[in-house]
């Protein structure tokens, strides 16, 4: 008889923070670099002590056991330690970088998609990037524009880079191992709101393959395909469908590339239907390739035209009313489900 | 900021060691006077810029280096490969995009690599390889290993941010890292007088609290001489250094260019300080080597080099399909 392992609950950012400690305590070659990780610096009181152990304290802890020389603060210099992080993952090290805002991709694009994406293809496969560059997504706190992007898409659509989208604390520890493990450059996407979410982990529970989606919930009238928070804001409009009779079944798709194909069609083989809810922005988003996929591949399952339920075309507002507007809502996807029947 | 001044009688170069510096110069001197002869002939595909008037920087620097050592180059990368022990038959079959290309032909001139070489890739982006230098140099600190990095570029880099956020990040880690600037006094077809701020790159240095040091690029010895205090400087853990060797590419800044904002008086100017004729000159003076010494180097050379281009032109073309293949280790 199988024993069921204990569960603990975790928020996501303790299920990250732990992923981290796994990995560094496994591989003396995993270091971690970004801005203010453990902050503080130079400063006598704080040797091995965090100032703030990350902006949102996802990396608080590590220090004590693993010292500055594993984890080093840098400079706010993107383009300057994302671009060593990238040498040092050609070079024999397994560096995790943390790009705090996704938004700041600008300023170091050059290194990580000209770099680091390109240069085992560049150099006839005879070299690789190990790095994983973790880097917090989302609306939600009024963060504004510049701190607020989702982004996931731009990087999908790049060669080279794999894309992580975990929705809850045990995908994020699981999904973390195997992308630190993996040889390739993941970008590895935090969802800032889901930081304090909490969820059951398993103690001891083995990593979670990239490529691999997972059923959130199983139903046979709709196939959502939910993205990130995007899955909490689906699983919220089934509860609704359901008391309207609509059985939504919801697949989390966990990594965007590679991204798990043979699923979501097996999923709208069963439901006749699909819907795609992405929060990042809708042209060329990870929300059309998903519905060119279904109309590609699994047309005949259809039994109505496919629906994207994403951000509209904008910068994400400031103002609590405008960003609210700006988030697909649970009301919004269940109005885009009633539209199919 | 210093300007070395540096007396050749006292080089510590002995006659074996001058030979492998005088070999490997006529090497890269040969293969770029091919690879422009054999562009212009519709052999190499694609763009082709060439090193040739520069080797004295690569060659002066990468003769204290070993395979541990890692390098990052630039648009003009053949001399740094071959300085660094880059199989030049495979680089030509490179350069050809053939399948026996040292990057399976997946790369050409602007991103020839040899990872086990410590080569980490000519590079198409301009400033591309400075944060890439430093990374190389951090996972020689972390895990020990001894090595040093050195990253190549040119006077138009100096300009890019990563210049900056590189010195920065290299000077507050102490990482082992040697910035060589081979100012060729053009970026591109725009004069170093009007795109630079500064008289002199290595005064930049000065911003990072770290040595800068103006060397003559078309000298050997002193490229050697001060890039053996700046590697030693870097293999002690007293951290980075810049560089700045004033050189001159005898070609235009990428095969085909018309060259319209150069003199032919410049140019010939230039060619009359030929490094290679420098160190050779150097030899026959003090009676280290003899002409017909030098005439055996240059045959063989010149032999192999026929040799790979025969092999390289006969070589397979890769598979279409092999397109697919080498963008993730697994997906």
């Amino acid at each position: 008889m199988a024993t069921l392992a204990p569960t603990r609950q975790l928020t996501y950012s303790e299920a990250i923070n732990e992923a981290l400690r796994i990995a560094m305590r496994e591989d003396p070659t995993v270091i971690l670099m970004g801005e203010d990780i453990v902050g503080g610096a130079d400063i006598d009181h704080l040797i091995n002590e965090d100032a703030w152990g990350g902006p949102m304290g996802v990396t608080k802890g590590l220090v004590q056991e693993f010292g500055r020389n594993r984890i080093l603060d840098t400079p706010i210099t993107e383009a300057g330690f994302i671009g060593a992080a990238v040498g040092a993952a050609a070079t024999g090290l397994r560096p995790v970088a943390e790009l705090m805002f996704v938004d700041f991709f600008g300023c170091c694009m050059d290194q990580i998609f000209d770099q680091g994406a390109k240069l085992r293809y560049m150099f006839g496969g005879k070299a690789s990037c190990p790095l994983v560059i973790r880097t917090m997504i989302g609306a939600g706190v009024n963060a504004a524009a510049q701190h607020s992007g989702c982004h996931y898409s731009v990087f999908t659509h790049m060669p080279g880079i794999k894309t992580v989208v975990p929705s809850t604390p045990a995908d994020a520890r699981g999904l973390l191992l195997s992308s630190i493990r993996d040889d390739d450059l993941v970008m590895f996407f935090e969802n800032k709101v889901l930081y304090a979410m909490k969820g059951e982990v398993d103690d001891g529970a083995e990593a979670i393959p990239l490529g691999k989606a997972d059923i959130k919930r199983e139903g046979s009238d709709v196939t959502l395909v939910a993205i990130s928070r995007m899955v909490h804001q689906s699983l919220a409009a089934a509860k609704t469908l359901a008391n309207e009779g609509i059985d939504v079944e919801i697949v989390d798709p966990r990594t965007l590339s590679p991204l798990d194909e043979e699923t979501i069609l097996d999923s709208v083989a069963k439901t006749k239907h699909l819907v795609v809810v992405d929060e990042d922005n809708p042209r060329c988003s990870a929300a059309t390739d998903i519905a060119a996929l279904v109309a590609d591949k699994g047309f005949d399952y259809l039994d109505a035209p496919i629906k994207t339920v994403n951000a509209p075309h904008t910068p994400v507002p400031f103002s609590p009313p405008l960003e609210q507007f700006y988030i697909p809502s649970p009301e919004r996807i269940a109005d885009t489900v009633r539209s199919l029947f | 900021m210093t300007v070395t001044d540096h007396d050749p009688s006292v080089s510590a170069l002995d006659k074996s060691a001058l030979l492998a510096i005088y070999e490997r110069m006529i090497q890269i001197r040969t293969f770029e006077d091919a690879a422009g002869k054999n562009f212009a002939d519709a052999l190499v595909p694609g763009f082709v810029h060439l090193y040739a008037g520069e080797e004295a920087v690569a060659v002066g620097i990468c003769a204290h280096l070993t395979d541990r050592d890692y390098i990052t180059s630039t648009h003009r990368g053949h001399g740094h490969c071959i300085a660094k022990g880059v199989d030049i038959p495979g680089m030509v079959a490179e350069l050809m995009g053939k399948s026996t290309g040292v990057c399976k032909g997946k790369g050409g001139s602007m991103h020839i690599a040899d990872v086990d070489k410590g080569m980490l890739g000519a590079n198409g982006i301009v400033g591309g390889g400075l944060p890439l230098a430093c990374g190389a140099a951090l996972t020689a600190k972390t895990l020990g290993t001894g090595g040093v990095a050195v990253c190549f570029f040119g006077d138009g880099a100096s300009n890019q941010g990563t210049f900056h956020e590189a010195l920065n990040l290299a000077a507050i880690w102490k990482l082992p890292v040697v910035f060589v600037c081979e100012n060729n006094g053009y970026a591109e077809a725009t004069p170093f007088s009007y795109h630079c701020a500064t008289s002199d790159i290595a005064n930049r240095a000065g911003g990072y609290e770290i040595p800068g040091v103006v060397v003559d690029g078309l000298d050997l010895f002193a490229v050697y001489e001060a890039a053996g205090e700046a590697i030693a400087r870097a293999r002690r853990g007293d951290g980075p250094s810049l560089l700045e060797a004033k050189t001159y590419r005898f070609y235009g800044h990428f095969q085909g260019d018309t060259i319209t904002y150069r003199t032919e008086d410049e140019v010939s100017r230039y060619r009359q300080r030929d490094p290679i004729q420098q160190v050779k000159s150097h030899a026959l003076a003090r009676g280290l080597a003899s002409e017909e010494e030098f005439a055996a180097i240059d045959n063989r050379v010149q032999e192999t080099l026929d040799q790979a281009w025969a092999d390289a032109k006969s070589a397979p073309w890769p598979e279409p399909e092999d397109a697919l293949q080498d963008v993730y280790v697994t997906y």
